[in-house]
This record gives structure tokens, sequence and C-alpha cells, in this order.
């Protein structure tokens, strides 16, 4: 047994084993790169039993009926980012998720001057 | 009068290009209020397997047993017309959390550093970081009461950026004030998104 010194636990940390127990003890995603700004939506193939899918992974499921980003996902599913990286790549394994294309940098890393000259635009109307 | 949008998805408010700004600089500088002042703050969770980091790290001396860490992070989201949006995401300040940074700068549009003019040197990394990966930055000067006041040009000679780099002062809680900080921002990236790549007229050492 631990002794009574035995400190797994920061103490600002919260509640630590049920995350992970949550994506079944995986802390890696495999597949697609998921970013904040990756937006996801379903693709309506039907969900089969041998997914075995959790409860938060139905959940997330339903929040991407619309298009929406890993970070809103994260944000409202109030899991810890890479737990959310890790259900949603069984997500997509699967063939439930799919990612929205988007708008491609070019090949130096940059973005599309007209795609910021829109958000220059937008900022300036706020 | 109410349309009747009868479409399952593809709804005319759904995210079809999202893009991404940081928002980095010392431990309570300003960064959520900046964040605040011109988007709802939503919180993230991330949670770091700090065995991970841990080599090259040295203050995990005695938190061996501390596997993880949760990590609090906030961002806002400024939605514009036809589906674009821009996420704005505040990095953990401490320097421990900086491994974290590589991720969520990945394809940024670029960072906005934030600087507390009576600790200048607390930017100091976040500048670094920015340089040497070539993410477009500005350096905003939280310039709020009781804050001493100091030129733009003394704060670029101060911390020792090119003279690229657009240096501006503003309030962080004040909407207007940071709107003009990205849209600094936003047109140094269209700068150097037209600029020919990837030699440009600046001075790199």
């Amino acid at each position: 047994m631990d002794g009574p010194k035995e400190r797994w636990v920061g103490r600002d940390a919260g509640p630590l084993v049920r995350p992970y127990t949550i994506t079944r003890g995986r802390t890696r995603t495999s597949g697609i790169r998921l970013d904040l700004v990756t937006i996801l939506v379903a693709t309506w193939n039907p969900v089969r039993d041998h997914m075995r899918l959790t409860s938060e992974q139905h959940r997330l499921l339903a929040m991407c009926r619309k298009p929406i980003t890993i970070a809103d996902l994260a944000s409202e599913i109030d899991l810890p980012l890479k737990v959310v990286h890790v259900l949603l790549g069984d997500l997509c394994e699967h063939g439930l998720l799919q990612e929205v294309p988007q708008a491609q940098q070019t090949p130096t890393g940059r973005h599309d001057a007209r795609l910021l000259m829109r958000v220059l635009n937008g900022l300036r109307e706020l | 009068m109410a349309y009747e949008n009868s479409e399952p998805e593809g709804g005319p408010d759904d995210p079809r290009v999202a893009l991404k700004i940081l928002v980095a600089g010392g431990f309570g500088v300003g960064k959520t209020t900046l964040v605040g002042a011109v988007s709802e703050i939503r919180p993230l969770r991330t949670e770091e397997d700090l065995t991970d980091v841990g080599a090259g790290v040295d203050d995990l001396t005695g938190v061996e047993r501390k596997t993880t860490t949760t990590v609090a992070m906030d961002f806002g989201r400024l939605t514009f017309a036809d589906g674009l949006r821009l996420y704005l995401f505040g990095t953990p300040g401490q320097e421990r959390f900086w491994f974290m940074w590589d991720e969520i700068a990945y394809g940024a549009v670029g960072a906005v550093v934030l600087a507390d003019t009576r600790r200048l040197e607390d930017c100091f990394g976040a500048i670094d970081f920015f340089e040497h990966r070539r993410i477009p930055f500005v350096v905003a000067a939280n310039c709020f009461d009781g804050a001493a006041r100091h030129s733009p040009e003394e704060l670029r000679d101060a911390l020792d950026i090119d003279p690229h780099v657009p240096v501006v002062l503003c309030d962080v809680r004040r909407r207007e004030s940071v709107k003009e900080v990205l849209i600094a921002l936003i047109e140094l990236a269209i700068q150097d998104s037209t600029a020919p790549a990837p030699v440009s007229s600046r001075t790199h050492y």
C-alpha cells in the first residue's frame, strides 16, 4: 500500500485519474493532426456497437452535428484538451467525424493575404 | 421577419475558416483582460504529462511523483462574415509551460507579446520564441494607470527588437485599444504574406 506521504496529485490539480480512464489509458492520438482551430463535422455514418463509444464520445459526436472547432469542443465538454484529442481521434478513425477543409497556408507557412484582409476588415468593423 | 432555415447543416454561422492568434507575455501581465476586451472568454483545460517534458527541465526536482498537471488556458472567439473566425489564445505565462507553445503556435497567424513596462524582462522569452519561428508578432506595452510611460522607440531599444516589429502602447481593458493592437498584427501578417519568401528586408542576426 502507498505510504502516507505518497503524493500523486499536485496542490492545484483537479481530479486526475478520471480523464485518462475515459481514454482507456491512452494519452496519444493517432491519425490526423488535431489543432485547436481544426474544424470537425459529423459524417453521419452509423455508429456501430464494435466502436464501443464512451458517453463523452457520444456527446462530442452530437456537438459535431454542425461544424465546430476543437477549441470550442474542448471548452464545452470541459475535459482536458489532450483527452479530447484522443476521443476525437477515435471518432475520426471510425469515420464518424471528418475535418472541414480550410484555406491552406502558402508553402512558406504564411497565410493567404486575401483571407487576412477579410480578418482586417472584420476587426475594423468590430 | 424570421426565415425558417430547414438546412440540417452548413448554416451561415458555422465556422468555415478558423484562424488563431496567440497572446503571450509574463504571468499576470493582462493577457486574459486583453482577450476579454474584444471577445467572450472561454475556458480551456489542458492537462500535460510532466514526465514527457522532464528532460532538460531542471525545476522538477522533488516533484517526480507528480505525473500530470492541469493548466488553465483562456481563449476568445471573434466571428466575422462568411464563417470566418478568429481565435485568441492566451498562452500559459509561466516558463514551465513553454513546451505547450509549439503546439499552440502551430499555424498561428501571429502573436501579441504583451509587455509590462515595469517588468520588461518577463517578455524576452516570448519574443525569442516568435523570432526563432518567424511567427509575425507585435509588442503591446500595457499602459494602465500607474505604469511608467515610455515611448514605443524607448521600448524597442530596451527590448532589442527588429525595426519591422510594431511596438504599440495599449490599455488592455479598452476594446478600441485592443482592436488597434490586433489590426497592427494582421497588417504585419499581410506584409509578411506578400513579401518575397523566405528572405525579406529584415535584419537577421
